[in-house]
């Protein structure tokens, strides 16, 4: 995509833009069904190694599916699915160099927390005193090291959450499936374990899949992610390119929050191109366009961070529209206006609250401007 | 006030029952069990008499001692009576067990809509008479019954088999009868378990059967523990499935009790074996109280 270019490839970590490196795990045309419901319709998809890949979707559109496919719980109906250089379609979950943070947990109850993490490692009988090492390590990892005599029920939400993850970290997997392993945490818990989970990641350097239904959660964790809709794959890129540039009307909704505004591509240029969406409205500007041509239908989509909001007409803009503040939903750092236009549409555009309350500038019914570059927002079908 | 006369009645309505149903047929009991055979109505002597005030309390008091339960030591018939209750009732259990686990897995693995029905399917002997089932069970282990009929027919057996009045018939009695005890809780073991275990066993390196050594099994202890008292401790007091399946030499606590009552007459040494039968039974009930306690601090 265009933003690629403008990063350097040499320092960051980018192999799916490197047409050399081989995928560690190869969805190919792969279509799950149970009975006559199709639950993953022709999906293919490269992962690579060291890779920390999201799978991010509304409930039920398939996530926990591939995990499954990945772990061995599910065979494919059809396609195949490759680690490394082999077919795993037909091989049993107890034999792929893969493990899975299940999103119960799934700890042993009647084990302590020792005994769950050594729990594979027995079975793939280690030494025992290999295996004692590795506890500790995996104890130490985890921060759980004064808890490794303690039974599962004996422990906060947070403590099982990791334990759950030392065990699946345990036997070095290849690959690592965590099934929304943050879900049952409070939001603060949830925040500081994604940045362990970055941390953990980064210094096995081991290949991660993360399930998740929150966006934020993907965007802070993942080196790129696959948005889900029912069975399909919308889009795969890296946080940014999803969220800068998403491709479909879908996944500009799914993450985070966005304006889109319908109408007619005219007045293409050099620069650009121009969407009329309202009559008696200045049309509005979008640059980079070149693959769209006039007399299309099309979507303009800009997120609210990037419209900004101001009492007098701005001089020397790309776009301005007017339009009245319809209601202020103030969260704090951030304040969100809902302003509304000529057409009736309440547009969104989002200030950060660098005065305190009471000296805010604007207050309901005022008439604003508001204001954007050409390069701000996207063009969508 | 009245609330806590409420309450009192409310705990105490319970004792009271237990007392009039247990403790004072058990005092009396153990009164007969000290007495000495009398041929009279009843036949036991001493008998309570207030009549003679003071001096007859202390006679009779005085008149009651624990000859029976000496006698229950010195005479084989007891001992081995006992030993060869508590054989017959562990062995039963062992064949319960390994009956009943393979079925409540089953019942626990199946679809989840056929569940009630096949639950429904383990309770519904209990809607006949039990006497009436063990009495069936004579038309099928007779030497001209309906099993060796079928063997015959089929040719596993030239010569019919000689089932009814043995052992062999009181054990298949006792496991028939008490299959459901053992059934259940193994069942509500395994149902609730969590089926997400087994695959987090699996993906850890367990093939399905190590899975179930090292998960299933362990987890569903509880209910093999529950199961196994409720079929150990009714089947070492069983009279009727040994009286009508077992043959002469079957010796059962409950059979002897019952011929010492009403063959011999001897009421006083059969409320003694009663006494100690009671007895007997206290230490597996206890042990059985006690790990259902841990069993429910354990889900908490
Ligand atoms: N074993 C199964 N049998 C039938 N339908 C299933 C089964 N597993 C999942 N599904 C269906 O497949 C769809 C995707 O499920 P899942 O992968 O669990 O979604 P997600 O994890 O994204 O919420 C759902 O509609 C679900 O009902
Ligand atoms: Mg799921």
């Amino acid at each position: 995509m265009n933003t690629s270019s403008a990063k350097k490839p040499s320092a960051r970590f980018a192999p799916w833009d490197n047409p050399d490196e081989k995928p560690l795990v190869r969805f190919k045309n792969v279509t799950k069904r149970f009975g006559s419901f199709t639950a993953i319709d022709d999906i293919s998809l490269d992962i690579y190694e060291r890779e920390f890949f999201a799978l991010l979707g509304p409930s039920g559109c398939g996530k926990t599916t591939m995990m499954r496919m990945l772990a061995g719980f599910e065979t494919p109906s059809e396609g195949i699915i490759s680690l490394g250089d082999d077919d795993i379609g037909a091989v049993p979950p107890y034999k792929r160099p893969v493990n899975m943070m299940f999103q119960s947990y799934a700890l042993f109850p009647h084990m302590t927390v020792e005994a769950n993490i050594a729990f594979g490692l027995k079975q793939d009988k280690w030494p025992k005193n290999l295996i004692a090492e590795r506890v500790e390590e995996m104890l130490s990892l985890v921060q759980l090291r004064k808890f490794a005599k303690r039974k599962p029920h004996q422990l906060s939400g947070g403590q099982r959450q990791r334990v759950a993850l030392a065990r699946s970290l345990a036997k070095k997997p290849k690959l690592l499936l965590l099934d929304e392993p943050l879900g049952a945490l409070d939001k603060k818990l949830r925040e500081q374990t994604q940045f362990e989970l970055m941390d953990i990641q980064e210094k096995l350097g081991m290949t991660f899949v993360i399930v998740t239904h929150d966006q934020e959660e993907a965007m802070t964790v993942a080196s790129r992610i696959a948005v889900m809709d029912d069975g399909k794959i919308m889009q795969v890129a890296t946080p940014e390119v999803i969220y800068e540039y998403p491709n479909s009307r879908y996944v500009a909704d799914f993450i985070g929050d966005v304006n889109i505004i319908e109408g007619r591509l005219d007045h293409k240029t050099e620069e650009g191109i121009q969407l009329a969406w309202a009559e008696g409205e200045p049309e509005i500007k979008i640059a980079n366009n070149a693959s769209r041509s006039e007399n299309e239908n099309a979507c303009f989509a800009i997120r609210p961070e990037k419209v900004h909001v101001t009492r007098d007409e701005p001089q020397g803009v790309d776009n301005k529209i007017k339009g009245q503040i319809d209601d202020i939903a103030y969260v704090g750092n951030l304040s969100t206006y809902h302003v509304r236009l000529s057409n009736g549409m309440i547009f969104k555009a989002q200030e950060s609250n660098i005065r305190r309350l009471a000296n805010r500038e604007f207050t309901w019914e005022d008439h604003v401007w508001l204001s954007w570059r050409s390069t701000a927002g996207v063009l969508l079908d | 006030m009245d609330r806590k006369l409420g309450r009192f009645l409310l705990i105490g309505i319970p004792y009271f029952w237990l007392f009039l149903l247990f403790l004072v047929p058990f005092g009396i009991v153990l009164k007969i069990s000290l007495s000495d055979v009398a041929v009279a109505i009843p036949p036991y002597t001493p008998t309570f008499d207030l009549d003679n005030g003071w001096e007859g309390i202390k006679a009779f008091v005085g008149n009651l001692d624990f000859e029976n339960y000496v006698w229950l030591t010195e005479d084989d018939l007891y001992w081995s009576s006992y030993l060869s209750s508590l054989k017959i009732a562990f062995v039963s259990t062992v064949l319960s067990l390994l009956i009943g686990y393979p079925l409540a897995y089953s019942m626990a693995k199946a679809p989840s809509e056929w569940r009630p029905t096949l639950l429904m399917l383990i309770i519904l002997p209990f809607w006949t008479s039990f006497l009436i089932r063990v009495y069936a069970w004579i038309g099928i282990l007779k030497t001209e019954g309906l099993l060796n009929q079928l063997l015959m027919f089929v040719g596993v057996v030239d010569d019919p088999l000689h089932i009814l009045n043995t052992d062999t018939a009181v054990y298949i009695g006792i496991v028939y009868s008490y299959l459901p005890f053992m059934v259940l809780p193994l069942y509500s073991a395994l149902e609730k378990m969590d089926g997400s275990l087994l695959e987090a066993a699996q993906d850890l390196g367990c093939t399905a059967i190590s899975a179930f050594w090292k998960v299933t099994l362990p987890l569903s202890i509880p209910g093999i523990i529950a199961g196994s008292f409720l079929v150990f401790i009714p089947a070492i007091g069983e009279f009727v499935i040994p009286d009508l399946l077992g043959g002469s030499d079957t010796k059962m606590i409950g059979k002897t009790l019952w011929v010492e009552f009403f063959s011999n007459r001897d009421w006083p040494v059969a409320s003694a074996v009663a006494v100690l039968l009671l007895l007997l039974l206290i230490v597996p009930i206890v042990l059985f109280q006690k790990q259902q306690e841990r069993a429910q601090e354990a889900e908490q």
